[in-house]
């Protein structure tokens, strides 16, 4: 119960935070439509319609969650070095991966806001039909994804703890987590040797699940390879916590901005 | 006995420069084998010009820094073994105005780190009304941060670090530039707070901060302590006499080097200040000399003329100086 508080409460201050500043609050609505329209012109370029659209709206909007998270996952210890707070996160008794959980998925909801007016911009300015078949299992694989790409930028973000430029890391995965897990390009046509490392990412079980619950087939099976993906993101990245909060500590690497 | 709650015993902390492509590698000694120990209720100061090791040392002790050497141990915790429970027991404010969310408000801000330091939530709307009275924040808490004034901010700071009632508190220069009202209800806080029962380590560049508040005090220069006892000891130990301030409408030349050579001055320095000189004259212990500087100066107009004895700022020059 008080783990969940401190998620909770993290999670709310950390969205509060982020959601205060009205360029970024621009930013948020302006950047998932250029992805999304671009999308959606090489789609209608290539003469596809009907589910094949559909499918390209629900990528694209997925992209916008996984953008959120990665660009600003990285970076976002270096913000708390600068604000001189880091030191402050790592001196707290609570676990350290306890504390940064809630910053990413912080990310995360503003990425998954994004999904929404992607589709909505789909349906008003492209005519993309939204006939969602089970919108209920729609929803909770949505969140599921949500959580995954919040656990996966966890991940990266620990390396920054202890190394400054490890902020790069998101932004250079950015793009080869698109192509790979099958937000617009479906896994199945990657080269072979490809599709293992998108098996290994649960941002792609999770878009899988929401094709499945859009198209009406059955997503239970996806939903819970992404969520098993996610606990052991969850669990490595909470070893690699400890890992690189100690070499932190003894190289003096917590104060530098 | 009193219970020693924070032992510190041949602590070294060595910075290593110099990444994975550098040409060349540095180590520097910040913490050269210190050792202090400060016992339950104390208000223990460390002092010490920039880069003597102050900052590393309470770094140490609050497990935000390995030690490469030595031991300490807070509350009978080791800071490295035990660093998850030594957290839980002490606090850490420091100056400047980093360390907190700006885009919060000062009350989200304590809501939060409340969380992070496990208060429980039955107690946390009490602690954060009862701290934000005590540091006079209680009106303002609901604006941003990012408007507040240092002193503002310095006072959050001690708010928050004080949220979860540490037994031990680390003040790293929290009076770093406050105005002096501030930095007087600073000193009445921190006072408040020893007489409470809470141990405090502060650092502190202001002399007579440290000489109102510490009970004892630990110099250190260049990573190792050079002296401690109480400033009334350090003040004792100043090889230093008196010292003679004059000030002096016009020097004559040659003057400041004929007292400098009289017997029984130790050092004369004279500082411009708008139209006067003051001649500022350290003496030899057990010597009376402010009537033959007067009549050194026969001629020239004199202004105020001061005798006074060595203040824990000379007796910190002069160990400092000689580290």
């Amino acid at each position: 119960m008080k783990i969940l508080r401190l998620l909770g409460i993290s999670w709310w201050l950390q969205l509060k935070m982020r959601s205060r500043s009205a360029f970024d609050g621009l930013l948020s609505i302006l950047w998932p439509l250029f992805f999304a329209t671009s999308v959606f012109l090489m789609f209608r370029q290539g003469a596809a319609s009907g589910p094949a659209l559909l499918s390209a709206a629900v990528g694209a909007s997925v992209m916008g969650i996984w953008s959120a998270v990665s660009t600003t996952a990285s970076a976002v210890l270096q913000m708390e070095r600068r604000l001189g707070t880091l030191e402050l996160l790592v001196a707290a008794p609570r676990p350290f991966a306890l504390l940064l959980v809630p910053v990413t998925l912080s990310m995360a909801t503003i990425g998954a806001y994004s999904m929404i007016v992607t589709l909505l911009w789909g349906r008003f300015v492209f005519g993309i039909e939204l006939s969602v078949a089970s919108p209920a299992l729609f929803v909770l694989s949505t969140l599921v994804t949500v959580v995954a790409v919040a656990i996966f930028g966890f991940l990266l973000a620990v390396a920054s703890v202890r190394y400054r430029v490890a902020w790069a890391l998101g932004s250079t995965l950015e793009i080869p987590v698109w192509l790979i897990c099958g937000f617009v390009v479906a896994v199945g046509d990657l080269p072979a040797w490809v599709q293992p490392v998108s098996w290994l990412l649960a941002p792609t079980w999770g878009m899988a699940a929401i094709h499945a619950s859009a198209q009406g087939r059955n997503p239970w099976g996806d939903i819970a390879m992404c969520l098993g993906l996610a606990a052991v993101y969850a669990g490595v990245g909470t070893v690699l916590s400890h890992v690189m909060i100690n070499s932190a500590r003894a190289h003096a690497s917590l104060a530098l901005t | 006995m009193a219970e020693r709650v924070i032992e510190v015993s041949e602590l070294t902390r060595t910075y290593r420069t110099g990444g994975l492509f550098a040409r060349s590698r540095k180590e520097v000694q910040a913490v050269r084998g210190i050792s202090f120990a400060v016992q339950r209720g104390e208000l223990f100061g460390l002092l010490g010009p920039n880069g003597a090791g102050k900052t590393t040392t309470i770094k140490m002790l609050m497990t935000l820094l390995l030690p490469t050497s030595g031991s300490a141990r807070v509350l009978g915790l080791d800071v490295v073994k035990d660093a998850q429970q030594v957290r839980r027991k002490v606090g850490y404010v420091f100056g400047g105005d980093r360390g907190l969310y700006e885009r919060l408000s000062g009350l989200d801000n304590l809501r939060y780190f409340a969380e992070l330091y496990g208060v429980p939530p039955k107690q946390q709307k009490t602690r954060i009304a009862e701290l934000l009275e005590m540091v006079g924040l209680k009106g303002r808490e609901k604006e941003r941060v990012e408007g507040y004034s240092r002193g503002m901010r310095q006072r959050l700071h001690i708010a928050r670090g004080l949220l979860h009632r540490p037994e031990v508190l680390f003040l790293d220069e929290p009076s770093i530039g406050i105005d002096p009202v501030g930095a007087r209800e600073l000193r009445v806080t921190v006072r408040n707070l020893v007489e409470q029962g809470t141990t405090v380590l502060l650092t502190t560049h202001y002399m007579f901060e440290a000489d109102e508040l510490c009970g004892r005090i630990a110099v250190i220069a260049g990573g190792r302590i050079v002296a401690s006892g109480t400033p009334a000891e350090l003040k004792s130990n100043v090889s230093t006499g008196s010292i003679i301030e004059v000030d002096v409408f016009g020097l004559p030349p040659g003057v400041e080097s004929q007292i400098r050579g009289m017997p029984g001055v130790r050092t004369v320095v004279v500082d411009e200040r708008e139209q006067a000189q003051v001649l500022t004259v350290h003496t030899e212990p057990g010597t009376e000399m402010a009537p033959a500087v007067l009549s050194r100066l026969e001629g020239s107009r004199i202004g105020k003329l001061i005798t006074r004895e060595p203040t824990l700022e000379d007796a910190y020059v002069e160990l400092v100086a000689a580290a």
